[in-house]
């Protein structure tokens, strides 16, 4: 069964959050959500970039006092 | 994005462009693409197993990056190898002129490699030099 997992990015910079992903996406199983949490604009905006770019599925980004949730799922 | 290359020569000892180099080779590294890193030059002793991460800083940028507790160069040339597949290749004139050992360097580094190596792996790549 997919699971949701979150990745405390905060308080880290681009491209900290991404590489945080990266680390988690590479022991997760397709299907996976993962969120993001950082209040880094630059990594806000990269992190789903980098996801269409690499083939994964970039689900939604929402900014929350500061923080941005980027969600993105395992796709292979 | 199948068969992009680059190489990120790496010859500096300054905080801002050891940060820029990893930063580079790291996301490139995890997005697809061949990276090679060659470390010649003011770059090498870093790569000593334990020592200081210290580099001191071109500008105040420099010191921005450590008070904000931006990831550490030598974190995300590691996370570039191992997440990305990068080759970090210390450059074999350095270690001879520096006299350091291959096996005092940290173990995520390839094979001390000369120019002519070098030059051979950087055909058809991207070449970024800081």
């Amino acid at each position: 069964m997919a699971e949701k997992k979150i990745i405390d990015g905060r308080g880290s910079f681009c491209p900290g959050p991404l590489m945080e992903l990266i680390g988690v996406l590479k022991m997760s199983q397709i299907g996976d959500e993962l969120e993001v949490l950082s209040n880094d604009k630059g990594s806000a905006k990269d992190i789903p970039e980098w996801v269409r770019k690499v083939g994964h599925e970039y689900v939604s980004t929402r900014e929350e006092a500061g923080v941005w949730h980027i969600t993105v799922r395992k796709a292979k | 994005m199948a068969g992009e290359k680059i190489c990120v020569v790496v010859v500096s000892g300054t905080r801002e462009r050891l940060q820029m180099a990893a930063m580079v080779a790291s996301v490139a590294a995890v997005s697809g693409i061949e990276v090679t890193i060659f470390l010649s030059m003011n770059a090498v002793p870093y790569f000593i197993k334990g020592a200081s991460t210290d580099a001191p800083s071109e500008g105040n940028f420099g010191d921005l990056v450590v008070k904000k507790k931006a990831p550490d160069f030598k974190t995300l040339f590691r996370q570039a190898v191992e997440l990305g597949d990068a080759k970090i290749l210390p450059c074999s004139m350095a270690l001879d002129i520096a006299g350091i050992e291959t096996d005092t360097l940290e173990p995520y580094l390839g094979e001390p490699t000369g120019l002519a190596s070098f030059l051979d792996a950087a055909r058809d790549a991207q070449i970024w030099t800081f």
